[in-house]
């Protein structure tokens, strides 16, 4: 029996728990002389009650079970006499009995090495032995817990207190499950990056000018993993041009739909920009690359900029300052419109008028606000990769031409996970640790952002 | 002005007679606002109903009445405050030294120059207390120099009685103040632009009972050198500080005159309920 239909088998049972719990509750209420002093909970809780006693520890097991079998099963397969012609060194022990697990589970047909099929029966003996045992074991739990639960079952039983408290630790759960994947991710990374970091100084990485990753070290021991090219070409297109293009765009149209639009084009221009922040960055990729890029290459031919190339850190910068506008706006547009309205009477009553209004008093109370939606734009640039990949090239060129080919941080990442690698030379590696550094600036920057939005909220509340 | 005023008498003495019946017009001083069937509307419903009443440069004017009375909307009138609201609509005259405020050849910002506003809310700008006063006469051109600037902002201050209090930290932000000395700002930054007229909304009604007594001796002593409307909710108020007193009531005015015949004598009945308190 696979742990799938189990798992299916278990629901069931708990189905029909939730009945008979629901059911013993209901002639406990119908005997019951006042409807009031009857019954602590309604039936339905009682239900979930026995339901839950039912399948939660029978599922806990399941999950204990699964963690636990593979090494008995393993243990099991080695006792068997067929184990006895197995070669003594663990590299290749352990490569044979992976082998001969794979073809048992059915995951593989044939073996390479003779001696995995060998080991392929006693490791299916074991693993339906193992199985059947989980198996059994985890019905008996739902019977035991779940007549248990039904047994408890009594008029003053607090059943609605407890399937409350249920609840709130499901909810719990849920919550910790994206902060916990976050961790997980931070904490592979720093492994990784460690790993990577005992191959190659640190400071040659963060502070060496030569990006061109090798998997072994040049004549003078050079390695070419200076990823200070990477992280110019980052901020050159995701902080500098992105945000050139982005900042007066994006606040120029948060004003106009704050202050002069009237209620009917706002009410369909916002939406219309918010949709915007929704197209795949890889449609913006197409155009940055197809259209945008040739077109200033044109340009900067035409003007006569030397070392203009078709994969240009403008193209890419402007596209993305582009996709950023709708953000920029409106974050703007909220700041704008969470400053008190009493400030722009006070102005207007001054005699001032709409746009000096803006200029002197709403931008400067809004700006923190604007200061926070923009550090969150350019965390959002500098992390977006689509763009780049298909945009600004991969030469690491430290360059503040705009027309000439720069690479960024996701982009290289990209280059160096794609294709056939071998997850333990630098050049894989050096992925992570750029990883790394991209996640904890973007960390720092949204920590900064949200801070500083806070700040400016409760100035005003 | 002598001008403006005999061109207007006709007019204004057409008006005079069909008021006399009412009691809306004021004896002595010279009208500096005079408004005449004012009507308001937001929307299709009517806030303000035929509304006239006179302005006196020497005295100080409350309106007075129950919530939602229009006794703001119609302050707000005054210097065309409502504009800011799309869907209000003002018809009717409301005249400023005879000129129209609501004609095509006002411009709204040299009106709100000289009917200036105090609002309920003390708001200052989050700026430096110097740059609070200095932001009218920047916004006008008033200074040519720096040195013509601290002269009005200390003028200012003073004349709103806070120089005392913050001349040693005029570029602390104005928000670090007080509720009272807010509010004293924002009279000091209405009467930097030095304006003829100054209205003020309920301005004591977010503040306690000593900063309420210090604007109170304020709004005395500017008596006179401005003429002041104040909106009130707080009859002991406008007792205490008005001269003229206007009693609203939806939307319309029931009763002008002298404060103390308001407030001892009144001719309406609806008056002497709310002054004793029977409703509102």
């Amino acid at each position: 029996m696979t742990s799938a239909t189990l798992l299916f088998l278990i629901i069931g049972l708990g189905l029909f728990a939730w009945f008979f719990g629901r059911l013993k509750a209901s002639g406990l209420k119908a005997s019951g002389k006042s409807s009031r002093s009857a019954l602590h909970s309604l039936p339905n809780y009682h239900g979930w009650y026995v339901a839950l006693w039912a399948i939660v520890p029978a599922a806990i097991f399941m999950a204990v079970w699964s963690f636990v079998s593979p090494a008995l099963i393993t243990d099991a397969a080695l006792a068997s006499p067929a184990s006895a012609g197995l070669p003594q060194g663990a590299f290749a022990r352990a490569a044979i009995l992976s082998e001969a697990r794979a073809i048992a589970y059915g995951n593989q047909v044939n073996a390479f090495n003779p001696l995995s099929q060998s080991m392929v029966e006693p490791y299916r003996d074991a693993i339906s032995y193992y199985q059947m045992i989980g198996a059994v074991a985890a019905l008996l739990m739902v019977f035991a817990c779940g007549v248990y639960a039904w047994l408890q079952i009594k008029p003053d039983l607090r059943a609605r207190t407890k399937i409350e408290r249920v609840t709130m630790l499901i909810l719990l759960l849920a919550s910790l499950i994206a902060i916990v994947t976050t961790v997980g991710i931070f904490l592979s990374l720093v492994f990784e990056t460690a790993r990577f970091f005992s191959m190659v100084s640190p400071i040659d990485f963060l502070f060496g000018t030569e990006w061109n990753p090798r998997a072994v070290a040049g004549p003078r021991g050079e390695t070419g993993f200076g990823a200070i090219p990477l992280f110019w070409g980052t901020v050159f297109i995701g902080a500098i041009i992105a945000m050139i293009v982005a900042i007066p765009l994006g606040l120029m149209s948060a004003i106009y739909l704050t202050q002069y639009a009237p209620a009917k084009l706002r009410a369909w221009m916002k939406p219309i920009l918010e949709v915007l922040a929704g197209v795949p960055t890889v449609v913006y990729g197409y155009f940055a690359a197809l259209t945008v890029a040739p077109a200033l290459r044109d340009f900067a031919v035409s003007i006569g900029i030397s070392g203009a190339s078709s994969e240009s850190a403008l193209a890419a910068g402007v596209v993305m300052g582009i996709m950023i506008i709708p953000f920029v706006s409106s974050m703007a547009d909220d700041s704008i419109a969470a400053v008190p309205s009493a400030m722009r009477d006070g102005s207007l009553a001054m005699g001032a008028t709409h746009s000096e209004t803006i200029k002197k008093v709403l931008i400067p109370a809004a700006l923190p606000g604007v200061v926070g939606g923009v550090l969150l734009a350019v965390s959002r640039a500098i992390g977006e990769t689509m763009i780049v990949v298909m945009a600004a090239g991969l030469a690491a060129n430290m360059t503040v031409n705009p027309f000439s080919s720069v690479t960024t941080v996701t982009t290289q990442i990209v280059q160096l996970l794609t294709g056939d690698q071998e997850f333990d030379s630098p050049k894989t590696l050096a992925a992570f640790a750029l990883g790394l550094v991209l996640f904890i600036v973007t960390l720092l920057l949204n920590l900064i952002a949200l801070r500083v939005v806070k700040k400016y909220r409760e100035a005003y509340e | 002005m002598n001008d403006d005023q005999k061109m207007q008498e006709p007019s204004e003495s057409v008006n005079m007679t069909d008021l006399a019946t009412t009691g809306m017009t004021s004896d002595g001083g010279t009208p500096k606002m005079t408004a005449r069937h004012v009507d308001v509307f937001y929307g299709d419903k009517q806030a303000i109903n035929d509304v006239s009443i006179d302005v006196n440069m020497d005295s100080v004017t409350a309106f007075i009445g129950p919530s939602g009375c229009g006794k703001s909307t119609f302050l707000r009138c005054m210097n065309r405050m409502n504009d800011t609201i799309p869907i209000a609509r003002v018809t009717g005259d409301i005249m400023l030294e005879g000129e129209d405020i609501y004609s095509s050849q006002m411009d709204v910002v040299q009106l709100r120059a000289r009917v200036g506003m105090v609002f309920q809310k003390p708001n200052p700008f989050p700026k430096s207390i110097y740059d609070n006063i200095a932001y009218g006469p920047r916004i006008h051109g008033l200074a040519t120099g720096k040195e013509e600037l601290d002269n009005i902002v200390e003028s200012s201050l003073q004349r709103a009685g806070l120089w005392g209090e913050v001349k040693d930290r005029l570029s602390d932000s104005g928000t670090a103040l007080s509720g009272g000395q807010q509010q004293r700002l924002c009279i000091a930054r209405a009467i930097a632009v030095d304006p003829e007229v100054i209205l003020m909304d309920e301005p004591c009604s977010a503040l306690d009972p000593i900063a309420t007594a210090k604007i109170e001796e304020l709004i005395h002593e500017l008596r006179g050198k401005y003429a002041i409307v104040i909106v009130t909710h707080n009859m002991q108020q406008a007792a205490r500080v008005s001269q003229k007193t206007a009693f609203f009531h939806l939307g319309t005015l029931v009763e002008y005159g002298e404060t103390t015949d308001i407030f001892t004598n009144p001719r309406e009945e609806k008056t002497r309920d709310y002054i004793t308190g029977r409703y509102g």
